[in-house]
């Protein structure tokens, strides 16, 4: 069984090669004629204002927890589909019970307005 | 472990890749060909017969062409973003068998790189790898573009993995299994799992479409709204492996979705000629992604705010629906009577038209009140 | 040295590697990003131990969500360079402390316990570890903790709401 993944290793190693290959053709033949119009960073032809990092709206945050918590929800519904036909109608009234707690979340997210994107 | 298994492993894996690579190229041929078809153009005309050498003019011209680095971009992480892009791309392919196990030099050899049995969970952390390009790549840039596209281009991919996770739920429901080529067999049994279970193919294919940042999803590519947004400041073979990177996931995804839901290499004489196998697979990934064009086509781009309402209060409630419209579906064929399957279609398009019908509509209303 | 051994060692190093390199960077994307790495590599422990579902697992959950959350972060901080800052007064004393102890605590291990060397051999069957194990385990043996989870990631999803959103109208 170990040896598949060593497969998987093989691939990976093979086609990180490939695309660091497409990169280094890039830079060997590619011309290099640099100057400091080129190398600033493009704002509509603007010159750039401030720094190109800031600060960013916390929505984001709240989508990546929200994000994290269904996601490890459906690492649970996996191994669940698997055995389902095993636990039978027990399984189904476990992961009712499961989803109806995390069910009453998301209803608030969605109350509060937390889904919304302005 | 033997000389001929590691021979195995290489040359399935450059395999894998050349054909991925090839893939990307014709693909881009096939696209411009098909939109220009759409929209009673000839697209590409001009290298080679029906222009079948674009492909290859594309790639010169790529490789001839300037990197660009912006001064104040961070040099290490610009590089490594779009390899980390395309490398989880390539990886995702490797769990999908292309037809039944062959006799060959007196060894059995699978038509998988490697058939995990926990294929699909494989898959699905792949796909949560290949977030980090995006991130990264808007986060080195240091363009105040590049990082909104690149946050905004994640938290899509994030949002829409919910309902592409649940989606994937179904078929291993279906098959009792996570391995790819047992959720192949089932289908050869229990038909086509299309079939038993369309609302989630449909949902299946509308979140990949969205994972990979296609239109009408395609707010990456938002070029006159965002310039490009994550990509915007990369320039020559580092943009062309964003942009094989989103052409071979397209091939990659249209290969796991046919088969999860379309059977797979399965198709008449199989069993006979195993030979057959990939080939089946080839045409029906080439019809899927026919469909993908077809909507790139067809559909104008979806506004951000609506974007994220859809994955988050129509896709995902309707997908853990059909999960447990699944669950009950068996339950009923194996307590009743198998013919009680039938039952998982049924309400799945019930509850398919009831989102659609009461979350759409209740959204819609909502916002023509606020205007 | 059995393959084993030497794939371990490699990756213990490389693990300790990442580690450390994760402690050490001034800049919080590589961090981040250093800590990917370890994940990864604590996933192919986990491989090398026939748990598969836990080590995809750990890549789906781990390196895969919560991590995007530690980058997102950063980046809504746009606070990715530290600046050197100065070390709480007692901060330094405390951690010499505490690594004596750690490292105390490793010598006695080490040198006393070394007697018991329990060599757990590992069932190679693709049984053992597989999905539909780990689902029998986890719905009928710990049947409680999976449902007590969700009780943490609802409390996890109030937390963040309360934090986060602002009530209509309320505005900067």
């Amino acid at each position: 069984m170990l040896l598949e993944y060593i497969a998987i290793g093989v691939l990976l190693f093979l086609a990180t090669a490939v695309a660091a290959i497409a990169i280094f053709l890039g830079e060997l033949f590619g011309p290099k004629r640099k100057s400091d119009k080129k190398a600033q960073p493009y704002e509509s032809g603007m010159l750039p204002i401030g720094p190109g990092t800031r600060r960013m709206p916390v929505r984001f945050y709240l989508i990546a927890v929200l994000f994290i918590l269904f996601d490890i929800e459906i690492v649970f519904f996996l191994p669940w589909a698997v055995v389902f036909r095993q636990l039978g109608l027990f399984g189904l009234i476990e992961m009712i019970i499961f989803i109806g707690i995390l069910l009453v979340g998301y209803i608030y997210a969605w109350k509060k307005g937390a889904l919304e994107w302005e | 472990m033997d000389a001929a298994l590691i021979w195995e492993w290489v040359i399935k894996a450059l395999f894998l890749i050349f054909f991925l690579l090839g893939g990307f190229a014709y693909l881009t041929w096939y696209e411009r060909k098909a939109l220009a078809r759409i929209q009673v153009r000839y697209g590409p005309n001009r290298a080679g017969p029906y222009g079948l050498l674009q492909p290859i003019a594309d790639a010169v011209k790529l490789i001839f062409k300037e990197e660009l680095t912006p001064s104040m971009a961070d040099k290490v992480i610009f590089i490594l973003a779009p390899i980390v892009t395309v490398v989880p791309v390539m990886l995702m392919a490797a769990t999908v068998p292309w037809g039944p196990p062959i006799q060959l030099f007196g060894r059995t050899i699978n038509m998988s790189v490697a058939d995990l049995n926990v294929g699909v969970l494989y898959i699905t952390s792949i796909a949560s790898i290949a977030v980090y390009g995006i991130v990264l790549a808007g986060w080195s840039s240091n363009n105040k573009y590049a990082i909104l596209g690149g946050l905004r281009a994640s938290a899509q991919m994030v949002s829409y993995e919910l309902a592409l996770g649940l989606a994937f739920v179904l078929p291993i429901l279906l098959a009792g299994s996570m391995r790819l080529m047992d959720i192949v067999t089932k289908q050869a049994e229990m038909g086509w799992f299309v079939l038993i279970q369309p609302v989630g193919a449909l949902i299946f294919l509308i979140a990949t479409l969205a994972e990979i940042g296609r239109a009408p999803f395609d707010m990456p590519d938002a070029e006159q709204e965002l310039s490009s947004s994550y990509h915007s400041e990369y320039s020559g073979m580092k943009f062309a492996l964003f942009f094989m990177a989103e052409y071979e996931k397209m091939i990659v995804i249209c290969a796991i979705a046919a088969t999860l839901f379309f059977g797979g290499f399965l198709g008449p004489g199989v069993d006979k000629w195993p030979w057959l196998g990939p080939i089946y697979l080839l045409a029906k990934i080439i019809v899927l992604l026919f469909l993908m064009i077809w909507v790139r086509a067809t559909f104008p781009r979806i506004r951000y705010d609506r974007l994220m309402a859809l994955g988050w209060k129509v896709l995902l409630p309707t997908a853990l629906g059909l999960v447990f419209v699944t669950a009950l579906g068996i339950l009923l064929a194996e307590a009743v009577n198998p013919a009680m399957l039938w039952i998982i279609p049924l309400l799945s398009l019930v509850a398919g038209v009831l989102a659609v019908g009461v979350i759409e509509r209740a959204l819609r209303r909502k916002e023509y009140a606020r205007r | 040295m059995s393959i084993d051994l030497i794939l371990f060692l490699v990756l213990a190093l490389v693990a300790v590697a990442t580690a450390l390199g994760m402690l050490f960077s001034r800049n919080a994307v590589y961090s981040a990003l250093f800590l990917v790495l370890n994940f990864a590599t604590v996933a192919v422990f986990y491989v090398l131990l026939s748990a598969p579902f836990i080590a995809l697992t750990q890549i789906t959950v781990y390196a895969g969500a919560i991590m995007v959350l530690f980058l997102f972060v950063i980046m809504l901080l746009g606070a990715e360079r530290l600046p050197a800052s100065p070390a709480l007064p007692w901060q330094r004393p405390l951690a010499i402390f505490l690594a004596l102890v750690l490292i105390a605590e490793t010598g006695y291990l080490l040198l006393f316990r070394q007697a018991v060397t329990a060599t757990v051999s590992l069932p190679q069957t693709d049984v053992f570890g597989s999905p539909s194990q780990v689902g029998t385990a986890l719905f009928n043996q710990y049947l409680l903790p999976f449902e007590v989870t969700s009780v943490l990631l609802l409390s996890a999803m109030v937390g963040v709401i309360v934090l986060t959103v602002r009530k209509k109208g309320e505005r900067e």
